[in-house]
């Protein structure tokens, strides 16, 4: 079963630390190579984005920032077994976020697709 | 909000390390039913103080370090006591001289690849490779591999227990393979690897046309290996067989679980995700395609098709050509042969077939009735499809050409061209000679 994993926070002053990024290369390696991280990449910012919306029988397109406090950072597509496999493999890459990045505040929201 | 249930967590966590843990501890031990032992006394291990301690911040780390420690403890146990040996002057053969420190340290990944060639010995019977493979690559239980295979858990608990005693008895060293032995030993370890793959694909017994989860299995082992062995064109070939037959997967099954040929299926439903991988993983193959590459390059001409009309039937016929040679079988022949028909036309591909012998194989009649149905031969056609029937030993398969003996000449007569809408076989790949 497949599972969307998307990782949400609030944009961050500074970039992210070196080590981090390491960190989080080494566990996109190691997720490949056990056969369950099928896609990944992160986001840009939604100001270089935007919203297509239909309400109300009308389309309408605005030019992202979008008002969320809290945006879309990277996507990763996994190949798992069960939710909670899924579900570890969130945890993993946000305790990688709490042990390097001390402060930031995140989430990442595990959906399955259909 | 709630925090994770140790046991729970354990238990994912334990199902998603075990083949590295297993593979660590192998090196270690080098005893592959001993490493088994270590593995569950970690879990035992972690299953006492999860709940205890709450999980710990690196689980994953946490259940490696104490598999270590479990088999350095023993290693050690096993140091001292033939130390005590050798002071009252008995043989030391069995002394060991060893770095553990370094040992310790050394990269899981090729344990990995040490594990896979070693569970995918040849002194092991196949339906061993297969289970063992399984069991500790693919960390599947004994209960879910007998699922799988639809044989009993005792019977895949004997072939487990067998394979491990086998591995000891005939000293079968956990390690790479000699270089005269490499390429002998890779193709035994993809065969077991697409064996499984088939099996799921079109599922030689039961009641369900295909069982995905093997597949996955298959296509998890592969990625894994494709990871090991980076530099071996035949395992991106694999990869990429895998992945793109796989794309199909979600097409071929109609409600009601039937099966649906791929010149009848919805290729809007095909997995685009699964193509593009199985396209690339088929670029890294390189440029001389081995047996597996030949056939993705085969399932990449499907692929590329955005319908049966657009398929580049001379292209696959040609590349069954090529595999005819690498890889010459009469499956092979039997699947040129179906090229070759829609290529040329069935006078072509039924003169390629009738040269064929393959005992007890359902779809060579099955391919034999398709080309005669479309030449106008209608009894024999018949005939047939009711010997394919009466030889396959999958209910569903069955069916379909039971209904194809039932209908044969109904649209052939009014039109005499070869009909698209329900022709037996669908030349996908398929190596596996009949067992």
């Amino acid at each position: 079963m497949r599972y969307l994993l998307l990782l949400k926070s609030e944009r961050p002053a500074g970039p992210p630390p070196a080590e981090l990024m390491e960190a989080i290369m080494n566990l996109g390696a190691e997720a490949a190579a056990s056969g369950a991280l099928l896609d990944t990449a992160g986001l840009e910012p939604s100001a270089n984005g935007a919203r297509v919306a239909l309400h109300g029988g009308a389309l309408s397109v605005t030019d992202g920032p979008f008002a969320e406090a809290k945006e879309t950072i990277s996507y990763a597509l996994y190949e798992v077994r069960s939710k909670e496999e899924a579900v570890e493999w969130a945890s993993r890459f946000l305790a990688l976020h709490r042990d390097l990045w001390p402060g930031w505040v995140g989430e990442t929201e595990v959906l399955k697709v259909f | 909000m709630t925090t994770p249930d140790p046991r729970a967590a354990l238990e994912t966590v334990w199902r998603m390390e075990y083949p590295r843990i297993v593979a660590t501890l192998a090196r270690l031990v080098r005893d592959v039913g001993l490493a088994e032992e270590l593995a569950q006394d970690t879990l035992v291990i972690a299953l006492e103080q999860w709940p205890v301690t709450g999980v710990p911040a690196h689980p994953a780390s946490w259940l490696t370090a104490t598999a270590k420690h479990k088999a350095v403890d023993l290693l050690r146990r096993r140091s001292a006591y033939a130390a005590k040996l050798a002071e009252v002057g008995r043989s030391v053969s069995e002394v060991e001289d060893r770095d553990l420190a370094a040992e310790l340290d050394d990269y899981v990944g090729d344990d990995m690849l040490r594990l896979i060639f070693t569970t995918c010995h040849p002194v092991l019977p196949v339906p061993s490779r297969v289970a063992l493979t399984l069991r500790l690559l693919g960390g599947l239980s004994t209960a879910e591999i007998a699922r799988a295979y639809l044989v009993s858990e005792a019977t895949v608990s004997q072939r487990i227990l067998r394979a491990k005693r086998t591995l000891a008895e005939r000293r079968v060293p956990i390690e790479l393979p000699p270089p005269a032995q490499a390429s002998e030993r890779l193709a035994s370890v993809l065969e077991v690897v697409y064996l499984i793959f088939n099996e799921g694909y079109a599922a030689t017994a039961g009641e369900d046309w295909t069982r995905p989860a093997l597949c996955v299995e298959a296509m998890r082992l592969g990625r894994v290996l494709a990871g090991l062995a980076p530099a071996e064109p035949e395992v991106h070939g694999l990869v990429a067989l895998m992945e793109l037959q796989a794309s199909r997967l979600p097409a071929r099954i109609g409600p009601g679980g039937a099966p649906i040929l791929l010149q009848d299926q919805d290729r809007r439903r095909w997995d685009r995700l699964l193509i593009r991988r199985g396209l690339a993983a088929l670029d890294r193959a390189g440029a001389t395609l081995g047996p597996y590459a030949l056939q993705a390059a085969i399932a990449a001409c499907h692929a590329r098709a955005a319908s049966p009309q657009d398929t580049d039937w001379a292209r696959i016929a040609g590349l069954y050509g090529v595999l005819a040679v690498v890889s010459p079988s009469p499956v092979v022949e039997l699947n040129r042969a179906v090229a070759v028909g829609h290529a040329h036309g069935p006078a072509a591909a039924l003169a390629i077939v009738e040269g064929l012998e393959l005992p007890g194989y359902a779809l060579l009649p099955a391919v034999r009735g398709d080309l005669l149905e479309k030449l106008g031969r209608v009894a024999e056609a018949r005939e047939a499809f009711a010997h394919a029937a009466a030889l396959t030993h999958n209910a569903r398969e069955r069916d379909l050409f039971l209904a194809r003996a039932a209908d044969a000449g109904a649209g052939s007569t009014s039109d005499p061209a070869p009909s698209s809408g329900n022709a037996v076989v669908t030349s996908e790949p398929r190596l596996t000679d009949p067992a």
